[in-house]
């Protein structure tokens, strides 16, 4: 270990701890205040003002403006939209992509297959894909007349679909892509936890003349209850926060059907500068995401 | 892999044939593997085609991959995009970008999040648990809602449009030293003790006890850190404006408003964007998927 | 942007011959994330010594005290003669009676058409009035097929909307830019004509993003006419097809009594205040302002010279597609000089959408954007009456 000839051994004090502590963490813990915590503190401040362009160029034109952006943001329909737009992706996304990634992860826990690390890697690379490279490639593959997918359909006698020009088939089309890119890291998840089900389990339901459907229901689904919820409020949360598909597909269009409340966030603040009423929009952001977690947190005691 | 059902024994050479007659219970079993593939081949398909359609059309002579019915197979195989890419559209620049950012953020990351970590797992000091609680808290925020201010004070800070500005933002992450202090745990406390006995110094403890006995989730949290850096696209589209700093997302975004006519170069643009990831994934998927797997065993 | 920084990098070695110890990086951005990415760099303090901004840009960087004034730089200039300049052009760039801008190329949108398809409709010349045209354009629905149709308008681009508008005699912005006047009866009929359009089905509501490849479609008669400016003449000369290349022409806008008014826009170069070299910035901006330079540019982009004497040239007299554009330069509408013009254009084609797509009246839209614009024009006003904008 590293003991230099002739030093005396010394007892390491509390205090010597506590002060390599203080080095240890004084990194992370600066870099985590100064550029989180006080950014994430500073928009609720920045969200009383009317902090835009002008205020850029010469600060002292910015006036305290109290709940007037809220105010604004309640009434503004666009936001309202984006709030809905978010909503509709969140909660028909999520599940979607949590069943399907249940269903795959019930496949490649079936005793009858092999080769499964080679499916799981297949499964998995979606997820590892850089957003933006595949968002363009599915904006090909959506084209109403040159894209892969409306050939599809066509072989299947339905009409060619104007995925990402159809203000009604715009946010389904952006859905299906984002669970066809996620569904690979919640398979993970679900292997885990399906392999931590005793095998007995499944033998004592079996003996009992339940078939496969049967002990799914009986044996698969309630253990897997815990990881299941976990899955799926992190899965939502993380829609919540959709930003680059809408960006890079549709613009937020057609109409701002695809407008999310991070999109419009962007372009409020970072398109039109009005940073002010964007840090609003930001702050309800987070109210909502909270709501969500703490919903988490007590559908997870209550289970526990 | 669970252990065979000792109920099935399959008695073999007691039919006539190979499949049916007497042992149905096997034909079953067939037939169920057959299904089984078959749906695992469909949805192999499914979640690869589009890249593979990406890859095909990235070699297409220009307009090609405009037409219907769609071409899977390039009529004739072109380099022409890659080589547009990267003589007209300065691609390699940006993807030294997107490799500079990532590697630095993964190094240092890995530095400050392991020593924060570990502080928090095995180092006692008073407010230690108090102080972790209020960090996990911040695991419930999202990284949108700071990125205003976050804007104005790199702008103060005069970091706007430079490698800095994307890197320090990045240099330390809460989920990071989550990951390393559960894994810290687990390091047992008499070996820290004897070294401390010995009279080692505690960063000396660390590197040469600590490192080593984390080694496994710091090779995940690595690949999952260089992944998402490289991967991360709206704070490098807020902070950079200057393209001799864009990383390969940004790039290809601008790219996509500019050629959005040029399917063909747009997808030699993300096949190159992808490959990078993709490899790293391919040669380190162990530790990875590892990773992914006991993290969410616990949690 | 676009493809002038493309060409910009083949016209800067003459200037660095000239000018051995000057050295000129160049940068590109599309036109779509220009604006954003101009400010970004403005907040960051990381701008160029010179960029090209679009001249509806330019009172907004003014607000931002971001630009050098150019007068007493033009004043002592030989090369720059604010004379030889379209005035009206130059007048873009003029704000608060201080010159910001010295125009680099003039943009006004026109009509691109298939001649051949409009020659088939019975017309051997465009149509020089709204009710012709309408007429000519029904004529040619009439004769294709559901997918197609006689003019390609993407529903997110503002300059259509605008330049009816402007036709029917509106000023977008009343009370010297601190309202809107939507609700006005001028601006009523440019918009009602702008989404009659699509009623009628002469015009799919796409956006642009949903359009492919046009000029494939062009080539394949599924779209017979696009409203685009001069750098569309080299585009087209560079793409479309050998066969297509002798069946299209370009034709001004027509106007509600006669030939219309279109935008007066173009690029102009300006200067950053923090540029560390503005005696080399305007030399830089000095040489492309010469005629023989701005002839060259032309020549590689197609955009078009804001200088008379450069149009003089017999490369002009010589170019059918140019002449639309010489004569539409006689009659180009500056739009409203207001630091809120982006974000009030771009909220005027997500209103008209709304309409187009019929999820709102007319009367609703139109309510809704005086709403919307005023809102935005708030602060202005605050700043005005404080006496405090620029």
């Amino acid at each position: 270990m590293g003991v230099k000839a002739g030093s005396t051994p010394r007892l390491t004090t509390p205090s010597d701890v506590g002060r390599a502590a203080g080095l240890f963490l004084a990194p992370a813990l600066v870099l985590i205040f100064v550029f989180f915590f006080l950014p994430v503190l500073a928009s609720l401040v920045l969200s009383v003002t009317d902090f835009d362009i002008y205020a850029i160029a010469s600060p002292s034109s910015t006036r305290f403006v109290g709940l007037a952006n809220y105010t604004k943001l309640f009434h503004s329909p666009e936001f309202w939209q984006a709030l809905r737009n978010t909503f509709y992706f969140a909660i028909v996304g999520g599940p979607l992509t949590i069943a399907v990634s249940l269903g795959t992860a019930l496949l490649l826990n079936a005793k009858l297959v092999r080769f499964k690390s080679f499916f799981r890697t297949i499964y998995f690379t979606p997820f590892v894909t850089t957003l933006v490279a595949v968002s363009i490639v599915w904006r090909y593959l959506y084209h109403t007349r040159y894209g892969v997918l409306n050939y599809g359909l066509a072989h299947l006698g339905i009409a060619p679909i104007d995925w990402l020009g159809n203000p009604h088939w715009a946010m389904p089309a952006i859905i299906l892509m984002s669970v066809w890119k996620n569904f690979g890291y919640n398979m993970l998840i679900f292997i885990a936890g399906l392999q931590a089900i005793p095998q007995d389990l499944y033998d004592a339901a079996e003996i009992d003349g339940a078939g496969p459907v049967r002990r799914f229901f009986a044996v698969t689904l309630p253990l897997l209850g815990p990881t299941l919820l976990f899955v799926s409020v992190i899965t939502m949360i993380g829609y919540f926060q959709l930003f680059s598909e809408p960006y890079v597909m549709t613009q937020g269009g057609p109409l701002r059907a695809t407008t999310s409340v991070v999109l419009m966030m962007y372009e409020e603040g970072f398109r039109w500068w009005r940073m002010g009423y964007a840090a609003s929009i930001a702050f309800v952001l987070f109210i909502v995401i909270l709501i969500a977690t703490l919903i988490q947190f007590r559908l997870q005691k209550e289970h526990a | 892999m669970s252990r065979t059902n000792p109920r099935l024994v399959v008695v073999e050479g007691a039919s006539t044939g190979g499949y049916g007659g007497l042992d149905s219970a096997r034909t079953r079993r067939r037939l169920t593997q057959i299904v089984l593939y078959a749906l695992l081949i469909i949805g192999a398909l499914i979640a690869l085609m589009p890249m593979l359609w990406m890859l095909s059309a990235s070699f297409m002579p220009t307009g090609e991959a405009s037409t219907y019915p769609p071409h899977f197979i390039p009529s004739r195989i072109t380099f022409s995009h890659y080589a547009d890419l990267f003589t007209r559209l300065n691609l390699g620049r940006y993807l030294f970008n997107s490799a500079l950012i990532a590697v630095v953020v993964t190094a240092v990351s890995l530095v400050i999040n392991s020593l924060a970590g570990y502080a928090f797992a095995k180092l006692r000091f008073r407010g230690r648990d108090r102080a972790f609680r209020i960090l996990s808290l911040g695991l419930v925020l999202p990284v949108q809602v700071a990125m205003l201010p976050l804007f104005l004070l790199m702008k103060n800070l005069h970091l706007i449009n430079t490698y800095w500005g994307v890197i320090i933002p990045g240099m330390a992450s809460i989920f990071g030293i989550f990951l390393i202090r559960q894994y810290a745990l687990s390091i047992p406390d008499d070996m820290l003790d004897a070294a401390r006995i010995d009279g080692a110094s505690e960063l000396r403890i660390y590197w040469s006890v600590v490192v080593p006995g984390i080694l496994p989730i710091l090779a995940t949290l690595a690949i999952w850190t260089f992944l998402a850096t490289w991967n991360d696209f709206m704070w490098p589209l807020i902070v950079l404006s200057d393209e001799a700093h864009y990383t390969l997302p940004v790039a290809l975004a601008n790219l996509s408003g500019e050629h959005v006519q040029d399917t063909e170069l747009m997808m030699a643009g993300s096949v190159l964007t992808v490959i990078p990831v993709l490899s790293v994934f391919l040669f380190l998927q162990r530790y990875y998927i590892q990773g992914v797997m006991a993290g969410s065993v616990k949690g | 942007m676009g493809r002038e920084g493309e060409v910009l990098s083949q016209l800067i070695p003459g200037f660095e011959k000239e000018h051995p110890d000057i050295h000129v990086e160049v940068q590109q951005i599309p036109w779509t994330a220009a604006h954003e990415k101009l400010l970004t760099a403005y907040v960051g303090d990381a701008t160029p010594d010179i960029a090209m901004l679009g001249n509806t840009w330019v009172p907004e960087f003014v607000a931002l005290n971001s630009l050098a004034p150019l007068d007493s730089f033009a004043d002592k200039s030989k090369e720059i003669r604010r004379d030889d300049f379209f005035p009206g052009i130059w007048k873009t760039n003029v704000v608060n009676g201080k010159t910001y801008g010295i125009p680099w190329y003039v943009d006004t949108r026109l009509i691109f058409y298939r001649s051949d398809l409009l020659a088939k409709a019975g017309y051997k010349e465009f149509p020089k009035t709204w009710a012709e045209w309408t007429a000519a354009m029904k004529k040619m629905k009439s004769q294709m097929t559901d997918k197609q149709f006689p003019i390609l308008m993407p529903t997110n681009e503002w300059p259509q909307p605008v330049m009816f508008a402007l036709e029917a005699g509106s000023p977008i912005l009343r009370d010297g830019g601190r309202y809107g006047a939507f609700e006005q009866p001028e601006f009523r009929k440019g918009f009602d004509f702008y989404t009659g359009l699509y009623q009628q089905g002469f015009a799919s509501p796409v956006s642009s993003s949903q359009v492919s490849n046009l000029f494939q479609e062009f080539e394949r008669g599924n779209i017979a006419m696009y409203i685009s400016g001069p750098w569309y003449i080299g585009e087209f000369k560079n793409r479309l097809d050998s066969a297509t290349q002798k069946k299209w022409m370009t034709a001004p806008m027509p106007g509600i009594n006669g030939p219309g008014v279109s935008l007066a826009l173009g690029s102009s170069l300006s200067l950053f205040a923090a540029s560390k070299h503005k005696r080399e910035a305007w030399q830089l901006m000095e040489y492309m302002s010469r005629p023989a330079i701005q002839l060259q540019f032309y020549v590689l982009t197609g955009d078009l010279p804001p200088r008379k004497a450069a149009w003089q040239d017999t490369t002009f007299a010589n170019n059918k597609y140019a002449k639309a554009f010489r004569d539409q330069l006689e009659r180009v509408v500056p739009l409203p000089q207001v630091p809120e013009w982006e974000e009030i254009a771009t909220t005027i084609f997500e209103h008209g959408e709304q309409a187009i797509r019929k999820a709102k009246t007319v009367d609703q839209t139109l309510a809704g954007l005086d709403q919307d614009v005023n809102a935005m024009l708030e602060k202005r006003r605050y700043l005005l009456a404080e006496s405090k904008a620029p």
